[in-house]
């Protein structure tokens, strides 16, 4: 078990080797660098080389990459352009954002679709199941950008009840920042949970078709016992990797919802550094997003070993 | 009439189509089950015996509903009861022990736990109490050491120990009535007679009525009291057992039980052509009229009600039954199969060993196999041209596993595979020329896994008349009927799916794919297996004539000692990876040689209630085959000591040419032990 949790994350760590050398090598290929759309038009002779040295971008490319890697590894990704500030300082508090509104999301969200999935799978074709799923559906099917257009319009424009857009500092407290973050947070969940709600579905009218809950029935085991020892356990076990999948996609920064809303989060900040090629800051984001995605990951995997008999004694015989 | 535990009345069971017709799985059903008395209730799948057993729990599967009548427990129906009442009633007075043990476990609860929810539920004890009660549960179906047992999960043990918590669990609520849904079906044949020793045991031990539900006559005889034979959703035919499977009065009946291959009977026997008709088609007279022998006009037009004899205690629904009555016995007839192989040897496998073994880095840059103790191990097998060898053993004896080498889907070890004579084939897939794919073809297991459901059947045969012929056009059609016609399959069926075909037919379409290769070998894993008994007669009919038209050699794969019995020439007995015994079929069956083979003859199931199965051995399953000596040590009866343990038998000879690996000198194994 150990030795397998060591493998795993040996594994995580190649992978974000690769994905530093990919964006790394990337950003080399593009033509112009940092200097050049900092110093625009006047990106020449004097000024140019003063800026490569004051920047270190007059070595080597692969020397380079082992100085920034190193730096990186200890949290420091440089320089931003655009600000030239720290980029770890740029970071931090888009990072904090991006974790509220996500985290905001997730407690809302998981519990409201596990419950819609196991009352639609329990009530299958049943009213509360028809009525559930056209809803679900269609709030699946409404692309993000319009549905929190709508919710600005209502909520925010017609109602006046909330802000319609975040015009708050980046750095502000969470308590200032709790107002802002409702309708974001509504436009998130409402497809999260859609989309959640209908796999929780799925997965638990699969185990209800099961031999085993058949013969629980036939066992004479009570309908709520059946449903929470021998079904809910079983459906939501592969549950697991799609919340992990839906949390590593919301902290990486739900990049449509968080430009409509001007809400200052890791999405927005990824168009941002883009649209002003800013590359050390991309780097920095895509290095960090990955190892969001990497580590969460993981730790589902994790989870589900720990959870399924099956696969945790497979791994120990092996 | 208090001696009546279960009375189902007028029953019909059905469910609505897409066009809103209402289709009846079940038709008006009656029969009554007595206290301590065990029912078979056998048919073939679809005749609506499962929906039968499932309704005497008040349970009807998704999507069925009752259309009428009435199931009766201690007189109140089950079938309009309330949820609450009926929890009451199963698993306390009611239990039921289900098909696939290993489907029906709660993977993520440990078996102590599945046991334990039970006598929670339909008992009074205390924890303390509860937790011996399990023990002594445990002990009952006859598992080792129930303490460690309790707390394992489902998946860590075999499947004849899963289908034994299933009957410790069925017990568990001290039921009334037990019905058991295929209890052994898919498990091995020694575990097979072994769970069905300890379920005959429990029934005198505990005075519960059975209900056992399957298709397997064999595993019927050896149970029932009474029979109840169903067809297209109807009985044909109920009574006592022995009568019903010593002189079945329904053509039905009497076609099944001379489709059965036997030990006794070398060679094919008869089919019954046809199949079941489908539900929902509307027949205006006897539903079994197409396929039956003794029709006569009227039975097109009426059906038959149900009647019952008196003196003979059955019910039958036949107008023609006392036709049958004047036939004492049931003669079966076979065709006595012609060993056409010749002389010459087409597949020759001289020490071929075959590992599992994951393979270590080390081993892997070198590209070798290092295991000193591999799956499969010093086979010796000369094929000739023409013959039907078949491999038989129980699961684990890796015949399966010398199949998948010789198709080249498996690396061998060690050792070689030499096609012609001369030839050696690759034990690589990838390094085989299109020649050698060729002259080798599969059929499998389970049509519904190796037809490709979005292919017609037209696409699946032609595949390989284009691959290695590269026909096209009109020579292409011609062929493709041509191979049909061959497995008796009109023209029409060119423009199916196989999912519009029934099991049988889908067999045939493999059987066409395999033959459209004019491949010199075919390998033939367990393909009758999968089929209902009517229907394997015919497959394995139309397998021996193929042979005899080209000159096929068959390498045939079963469990089934009876169906190895019927088509081979010549048997090759494995136990765990090793061989045991090889000769002409005839010796093998008829001096039961080796300790093995006998163990495996003894546990044959045979649908007549005078013969009753030997168990010779327990039925542990090994893990591994021993690293010294005999294969069989573990489970040997008549182990001679410390030789078998250490050394590897010698291989002996019989005067007819059967081969023989014992310590044991050939004339000691040839007195039998019983």
């Amino acid at each position: 078990m150990l030795f397998l949790i060591i493998k795993r994350i040996l594994l995580g760590f190649i992978t974000l080797f690769i994905v530093s050398l990919i964006t790394f090598v990337g950003t080399e290929i593009l033509p112009g660098d940092a200097c050049t759309t900092y110093l625009e038009r006047q990106a020449f002779g004097e000024q140019l080389e003063a800026c490569y040295r004051r920047l270190g971008l007059n070595v080597p490319a692969y020397e380079r990459y082992v100085s920034w890697a190193v730096n990186a590894i200890q949290g420091d990704f440089g320089y931003s352009l655009s600000g030239e500030m720290p980029i770890k300082e740029v970071l931090g508090p888009r990072i904090k954002n991006s974790l509220v509104l996500a985290s905001a999301a997730i407690f809302i969200g998981i519990p409201i679709a596990l419950i819609l999935g196991i009352v639609t799978a329990l009530w299958r074709d049943k009213l509360p199941d028809v009525a559930i799923s056209t809803v679900t559906i269609f709030a699946m099917t409404i692309p993000e950008f319009i549905s929190a257009t709508l919710l600005i319009l209502i909520i925010a424009i017609w109602l006046e009840w909330l802000p319609g857009i975040v015009i708050v500092p980046t750095d502000v407290s969470f308590l200032e920042l709790l107002p802002n973050i409702i309708l974001p947070v509504i436009a998130i969940a409402m497809i999260m949970t859609a989309h959640m709600a209908r796999m929780v579905r799925s997965s638990v009218i699969q185990v209800m078709a099961s031999e085993y809950v058949q013969m629980a029935i036939l066992k004479g085991v009570p309908y709520w016992k059946m449903v929470f020892k021998h079904v809910l356990p079983n459906a939501l076990l592969p549950a697991i990797n799609v919340v992990a999948l839906t949390i590593a996609w919301l902290l990486g920064g739900v990049v449509v919802t968080e430009v409509v809303f001007n809400y200052p989060g890791l999405g927005r900040l990824v168009i941002e550094s883009i649209s002003n090629r800013d590359l050390p800051t991309v780097q920095a984001l895509a290095i960090i997003l990955a190892s969001i995605y990497v580590s969460i990951n993981l730790l589902a995997d994790l989870m589900t070993l720990m959870l399924n008999p099956r696969l945790k004694t497979l791994q120990i015989r092996k | 009439m208090s001696d009546i535990i279960q009375k189902v009345k007028n029953l019909s069971i059905g469910f609505k189509s897409k066009k809103g017709e209402e289709i009846l799985i079940l038709k008006n059903i009656s029969t009554k089950i007595k206290k301590g008395e065990t029912v078979g209730i056998v048919g073939e799948s679809g005749s609506g015996k499962s929906t039968l057993a499932l309704a005497m729990m008040g349970y009807v599967k998704h999507g069925l509903y009752t259309i009428g009548g009435e199931c009766e427990f201690n007189s109140s129906n089950l079938l309009n009861m309330k949820s609450k009442d009926l929890e009451k009633i199963r698993g306390r007075k009611i239990a039921m022990i289900p098909q696939n043990a290993g489907q029906a476990l709660t993977p993520n609860l440990k078996i102590g736990y599945q046991i334990d929810e039970a006598l929670q539920l339909h008992s009074d004890l205390s924890e303390k109490e509860r937790e011996k009660k399990i023990s002594e549960l445990l002990n009952k179906v006859r598992l080792p050491s129930p303490e460690t047992i309790a707390l394992r999960y489902p998946h860590e043990l075999s499947g004849g120990q899963q289908q034994r918590v299933a009957v410790a669990m069925a017990l568990a609520g001290t039921p009334d009535l037990l019905l058991l849904d295929e209890p052994t079906t898919g498990l091995d044949v020694t575990t097979q007679a072994h769970v069905l020793e300890l379920l005959n045991f429990i029934a005198k031990d505990t005075g519960t009525s059975m209900v056992y539900v399957s298709h397997d006559l064999g595993a019927i005889a050896q149970v029932s009291d009474r029979i109840i034979v169903m067809y297209s959703g109807e009985i044909v035919l109920e009574g006592p057992s022995r009568d019903i499977l010593k002189r079945p009065i329904h053509p039905y009946t009497h076609g099944l039980l001379k489709s059965i291959p036997k030990l006794s009977l070398a060679g094919l026997p008869e089919s019954m052509p046809g199949s079941q008709p489908q539900p929902g088609i509307i027949q205006s007279g006897c539903s079994f009229f197409d396929r039956c022998n003794f029709s006569e006009d009227k039975c097109k037009n009426n059906s038959p009600q149900l009647e019952f004899l008196k003196e003979l205690n059955t019910s039958v629904r036949c107008f023609n039954y006392e036709k049958l009555l004047k036939e004492s016995q049931v003669n079966q007839n076979v065709n006595k199969i012609k060993n056409n192989s010749k002389d010459k040897e087409i597949l020759n496998l001289s020490e071929v060993s075959i590992s599992y073994a994951k393979q270590k880095l080390l081993d892997q840059i070198f590209n070798r196999i290092s295991d000193d103790n591999p799956t499969v191990k010093d086979i010796n097998i000369n094929i000739k041209k023409g013959e039907t060898i078949a491999l038989v053993g129980e699961s684990g004896s890796g015949k399966s596993t010398i199949l998948k080498s010789i198709a080249g889907l498996l690396r061998t070890k060690d050792g070689f595979i030499r096609f012609d004579e001369n030839r050696n084939l690759s034990s690589d897939l990838k390094e085989r020329n299109p020649n050698d794919l060729r002259i080798i073809q599969l059929i499998f297991q389970n049509p519904d896994e190796s037809l490709n459901p979005n292919h017609t059947v037209e696409e699946i045969i032609a595949q390989p008349l284009k691959l290695y012929f590269g026909l096209k056009g009109e020579e292409l059609n011609k062929n493709i009927i041509d191979l049909l016609q061959k497995v008796r399959l009109g023209e029409f069926y060119m423009s199916r799916y196989p999912r519009q075909l029934s099991g049988g037919e889908k067999q045939r379409v493999a059987v066409a794919r395999a033959f459209a290769a004019k491949p010199d070998i075919i390998l033939c894993d367990e393909v009758t297996s999968a089929l209902d008994v009517s229907v394997q007669a015919a497959v394995l009919n139309l397998l021996q004539q193929l042979k005899e038209d080209f000159g096929t050699t068959y390498i045939f794969v079963s469990h089934d000692l009876a169906v190895v019995r019927a088509i081979s020439d010549r048997v090759a007995v494995l136990y765990q990876g090793r061989l045991c015994e090889v000769g002409p079929s005839n010796d093998v069956y008829k001096f039961p040689s080796h300790p093995y083979t006998e163990v495996l003859l003894g546990a044959v199931l045979e649908p007549d209630p005078d013969i009753k199965p030997k168990l010779v051995a327990e039925d542990i399953v090994e893990e591994k085959p021993p690293e010294k000596g005999c294969s069989f040590q573990g489970r040997c009866s008549r182990i001679l000591g410390d030789i078998c343990k250490k050394d590897i038998p010698p291989w002996q000879l019989t005067d007819s040419g059967n081969a023989i690996r014992c310590h044991i000198p050939i004339k000691e194994l040839q007195k039998e032990q019983f």
